[in-house]
């Protein structure tokens, strides 16, 4: 075998799931009260303190859960098939587990963004759904999140359904943006421009510090729940392996 | 064709005479997708409206909805039958290069499906009261749209072949892979409707075809290698 370099050991250390879980391990007391401090802070500032908007009153503030979500929903996607692709060039089996892991909590937020954008809509626009070329792909998005998870779930072996879903995270990846532009020119055919989503007005700072505070609390936050879900799926992987039975022997006695 | 075929590969006409003849052959209902698309449009006026007028204004987006249905329907079948007898493995395992059988398959199932529903839809066309110069840009979209949708089509139904008749699964991997060619499908004759320039969706549909002719045999064939245990 080729000798590695020390640049590269530790990508290579982190394939191994015992590596993963041991050190995610002593992240946890960290990650878990910086997230929730992090969201607790946001959502009291952004549901409380800020002042109400000027157009819109008190129901803008939906963008403190609404805009973070989207967020992290699309980030979410490209985390997914990243992680896919990582697994398919090197063989990592962790990056497998994170892609797996990744999927349920992006259809989660997608459905999140879905859910309170329509919220927000009724008294905004005077309608729930709007067949706007943002809300669109969105959509879009959730079928290929819920695609993903469904042929993970409908291939018996772990390994094929690893593979198979990586790859069809990957030609979903090519295809968002394609999807992204044909809605979009979709709309601009079909709709007049009456309501005006992509232009971004220019936001108050009052009300920029507390979507600030959202969305790093959702981005640890997704972190966290990447890690959990990873972190089980590893004990669910590993459990004939001695270092899981110690774990689980260990947890007995105490 | 043939000439290029065997400069490109010798194989390449050989699987596609070999599926073509097998979809004809048996009765295996390879029809059924162009039925389905012929009685599916009858449904809308019954339905909808009989009045030419309103036809005539859905029609691109019936037109190319059916078309996107019945190749949604027929395309699990283009591996299915020979993951069942064992073909596929031994394509898989022969020393030449997957791509090509595969691309091969594509070709045949877009002879059997698209090429006769495009043919067949001046008919409809004319059942929906379809103005006469939206018929060309009809046929050339719905030509190079059904074999982006057995293109893109083969790449699911590869990643699905080993849960046998996964017909659901299938529809919802797919569907969002095909919206965008349905956009720029309808797009292309709804313009051409409405006497507007169609040539710009009808290139870019040309230009998405181009490029999954070289990609998805290939990941067709990768798809295939990992979910048959390769």
């Amino acid at each position: 075998m080729r000798k590695l370099g020390r640049k590269w050991r530790w990508f290579h250390r982190m394939g191994s799931p015992r590596w993963f879980y041991e050190i995610t391990g002593g992240w946890l007391p960290w990650l878990i009260p910086l997230a929730f401090s992090l969201l607790a802070i946001g959502l009291f500032w952004g549901l409380f303190l800020a002042p109400p908007d000027a157009r819109q009153g008190q129901s803008y503030r939906i963008i403190f859960v609404h805009v973070p979500a989207s967020f992290l929903a699309l980030v979410g996607y490209y985390v997914l098939a990243i992680a896919g692709a990582v697994g398919l060039i090197w063989r990592i089996k962790m990056s497998f587990i994170l892609m797996k892991a990744a999927a349920p909590i992006g259809a989660a937020l997608t459905f999140i963004a879905l859910f309170t954008g329509a919220i927000w809509g009724k008294p905004t626009w005077g309608t729930y759904w709007v067949w706007d070329a943002r809300i669109t792909s969105m959509l879009i998005l959730l079928f290929l999140y819920l695609g993903v998870m469904a042929l993970q779930r409908a291939l018996v072996s772990t390994d094929t359904a690893f593979k198979a879903s990586a790859i069809l995270a990957l030609v979903g990846t090519v295809n968002i943006p394609i999807i992204y532009k044909s809605v979009d020119w979709w709309y601009t055919l079909h709709q007049p421009a009456t309501l005006k989503l992509t232009s971004s007005s220019t936001m108050h700072i009052e009300m920029l510090q507390p979507l600030f505070f959202m969305i790093c609390g959702f981005y640890l936050f997704y972190m966290l729940v990447l890690i959990l879900f990873a972190r089980l799926e590893i004990l669910q992987r590993e459990k004939s392996s001695r270092w899981v039975r110690s774990l689980v022997s260990e947890d007995c006695v105490i | 064709m043939s000439n290029i075929a065997r400069s490109t590969h010798p194989g390449l006409m050989a699987y596609v005479r070999r599926d073509v003849s097998l979809s004809i052959r048996s009765n295996s209902g390879a029809y059924a997708p162009l039925l389905f698309f012929c009685m599916v449009c009858t449904l809308v006026p019954i339905s909808i409206s009989p009045n030419p007028q309103k036809l005539a204004e859905l029609a691109p987006g019936i037109i190319w909805i059916m078309a996107l249905l019945a190749s949604l329907l027929s395309i699990e079948r283009i591996f299915v039958f020979d993951y069942e007898d064992g073909s596929l493995e031994q394509m898989l395992i022969a020393p030449n290069m997957m791509a090509f059988p595969v691309l091969g398959k594509i070709i045949a199932h877009w002879l059997v499906t698209g090429l006769p529903l495009t043919f067949l839809s001046p008919a409809i066309g004319l059942m929906f009261a379809l103005p006469n110069n939206a018929y060309g840009p009809m046929i050339l979209s719905l030509a190079a749209g059904t074999a982006y949708l057995s293109l893109v089509g083969a790449v699911i139904a590869s990643l699905t072949v080993s849960l046998g008749r996964g017909g659901f699964l299938i529809s919802l991997l797919a569907v969002p892979l095909y919206m965008p060619i349905l956009v720029f499908g309808t797009s292309t004759v709804t313009y051409a409707v409405a006497k507007m320039p169609w040539s710009a969706p009808l290139a870019t549909m040309g230009a998405m075809l181009a490029i999954a002719l070289v990609l998805c045999p290939l990941l067709a064939s990768w798809a295939l290698r990992v979910t048959n245990g390769g």
